[in-house]
């Protein structure tokens, strides 16, 4: 058997402890940025389907949070920022090959329209609201007449929202857990599966309720394949990206992620979801907090363990 | 032109000097560096290998925090030597996380950090730091582009290897064997 043992020269306190260089900040940011994806592309592709008085909650009361918990996932990524004044240089140009360039455009334009979204429905919200600004009215009068533009606009937006947090991960080959494709449809999926949990949550409607969890049912399985897809792929790599899964088989993650994220957070609220059709009574709001407890968990967990493998040489 | 480095681990002792003369050089604040030494231990007791790598920025052709940089302030200028405008770095730390030789840190200051090749040397005729202090003369500075300079003469003669460049990075640090 042939060992190596590395004795790095550096010892240095400042640098080699702090490599895992993101923390909570870009997992709750990841979190956010898919469940504002799957809040707005349900209320859009609802509305579009004429369905905006039978589903209030969906098209039009939920969205008025969307921008509220995106600008939280931006405050939460300003905090990662650790030259922060300079920000602003984020908007002084396009890179596409940077995946956080054109994440960084997107959310400019997202944040904006789910505002204006939202607002469109404040009057609906409240009764009896008028806009006392004549130019906020006829703004909002246009908008109203044309809210179909902007709720294509939106779906096209929020799918690429959705994808993108995992896109960003995805992009790293140093960090071979996150060097796979599947990321950004499994972060998309996540995060719709949230917006679906979120929409079970707040609505008071039985009919509203039954619809989306049988959606986030259906969004649970693609997203329990999706991850047996990851780990079938890196599984077939090469010996780091086997090393990387690893970490998740007897590994450090083994428990937070099998147990919590996959048991609790999508198998148990699976079987519940799926209880609902033998007629079981369910509170629905327990699947739901499952599902959103466990998508932060796996952003929590996969942002770790991306950082935690690595090229070893 | 592509600047690049070789180091011979047939003479480094593993001295760290040019570890010292980095952070003299470049005002490397105290607890960081921008280069390092790797003492690597291969085999099973008794029969035993080390291998002493001054290790440092790989100055990569295919840079992966140059790709990653959402503003620009990871580039590339002659010779391929990657820099960070401090200017521009806004901290988002992708770059740290695209590196697989794990070469760059946070400085102090907010941006991030890492080996310049001693550009601001090197643009004034002299070499890196690392390289003119080092006492065995194990290291090497130069164009890997011009067949007649002394790297690429040495390349041609000598066995050498670059670390992972399975990771697809084309780095321009040389090992030689």
């Amino acid at each position: 058997m042939v060992e190596e043992i590395i004795v790095s020269g550096r010892h240095l306190p400042e640098i080699d402890p702090r490599l895992t260089i993101w923390g909570w900040e870009i997992a709750l940011y990841l979190f956010l940025g898919g469940l504002v994806a799957g809040i707005l592309f349900f209320s859009a592709l609802l509305f579009l389907q004429g369905k905006g008085d039978r589903f209030g909650t969906t098209v039009k009361r939920l969205p008025v949070f969307a921008p509220v918990l995106l600008v939280i996932g931006l405050l939460a990524l300003l905090l990662d920022l650790s030259h922060l004044l300079y920000f602003w240089q984020l908007f002084t140009t396009i890179r596409w090959e940077s995946p956080m360039s054109w994440g960084a455009w997107t959310l400019l334009v997202v944040l904006p329209l789910s505002v204006i979204w939202a607002l469109s429905w404040w009057p609906e919200w409240i009764p009896g609201w008028s806009w006392k600004n004549p130019a906020l009215k006829d703004f909002f009068g246009w908008v109203e007449r044309q809210r179909v533009w902007l709720a294509r606009i939106l779906i096209v937006l929020s799918v690429l929202l959705g994808m993108y947090t995992g896109i960003l991960l995805s992009a790293f080959n140093s960090r071979p857990f996150w060097n796979s494709a599947i990321m950004g449809p499994l972060f998309l999926t996540s995060g719709l599966s949230t917006g679906a949990a979120a929409i079970v949550l707040f609505s008071r409607d039985r009919e509203e309720r039954r619809l989306f969890s049988r959606i986030d049912l259906l969004l649970i399985m693609i997203e329990l394949f999706f991850i047996i897809h990851l780990f079938m792929g890196l599984l077939a790599g090469t010996r780091v990206h086997i090393e990387a899964v690893e970490l998740f088989m007897g590994g450090p993650y083994t428990t937070p992620f099998w147990v919590f994220v996959v048991g609790l957070g999508l198998v148990i609220p699976a079987i519940l979801e799926s209880l609902e059709f033998t007629k079981t009574k369910i509170p629905g709001t327990v699947p739901a907090v499952l599902v959103l407890v466990g998508g932060i968990l796996l952003r929590l967990i996969l942002v770790d363990a991306g950082q935690a493998s690595r090229w070893l040489y | 032109m592509r600047y690049a480095m070789a180091i011979d681990t047939r003479k480094c002792v593993g001295c760290s000097d040019c570890v010292v003369a980095c952070q003299t050089e470049n005002n490397v604040p105290i607890g960081y560096c921008r280069d390092w030494v790797v003492e690597a231990t291969t085999g099973t007791y008794p029969e035993l290998q080390m291998e002493l790598r001054s290790e440092r920025c790989n100055h990569c052709s295919d840079a992966p925090c140059v790709r990653c940089c959402p503003t620009g302030a990871s580039h590339q200028e002659e010779g391929g030597t990657v820099l960070v405008d401090p200017q521009e770095c806004i901290g988002c730390k992708a770059c740290i996380v695209s590196c697989p030789y794990d070469a760059r840190y946070v400085h102090p200051e907010g941006y991030v950090d890492k080996c310049t090749f001693c550009i601001h040397r090197v643009r004034a005729g002299e070499s890196p730091a690392c390289v003119a202090v080092c006492p065995t003369h194990c290291l090497y500075f130069g164009d890997t582009d011009d067949p007649n300079s002394k790297i690429s003469r040495l390349l041609a003669r000598r066995k050498w290897k670059r670390l992972i460049p399975e990771a697809g990075t084309d780095p321009n640090i040389y090992y030689l064997l």
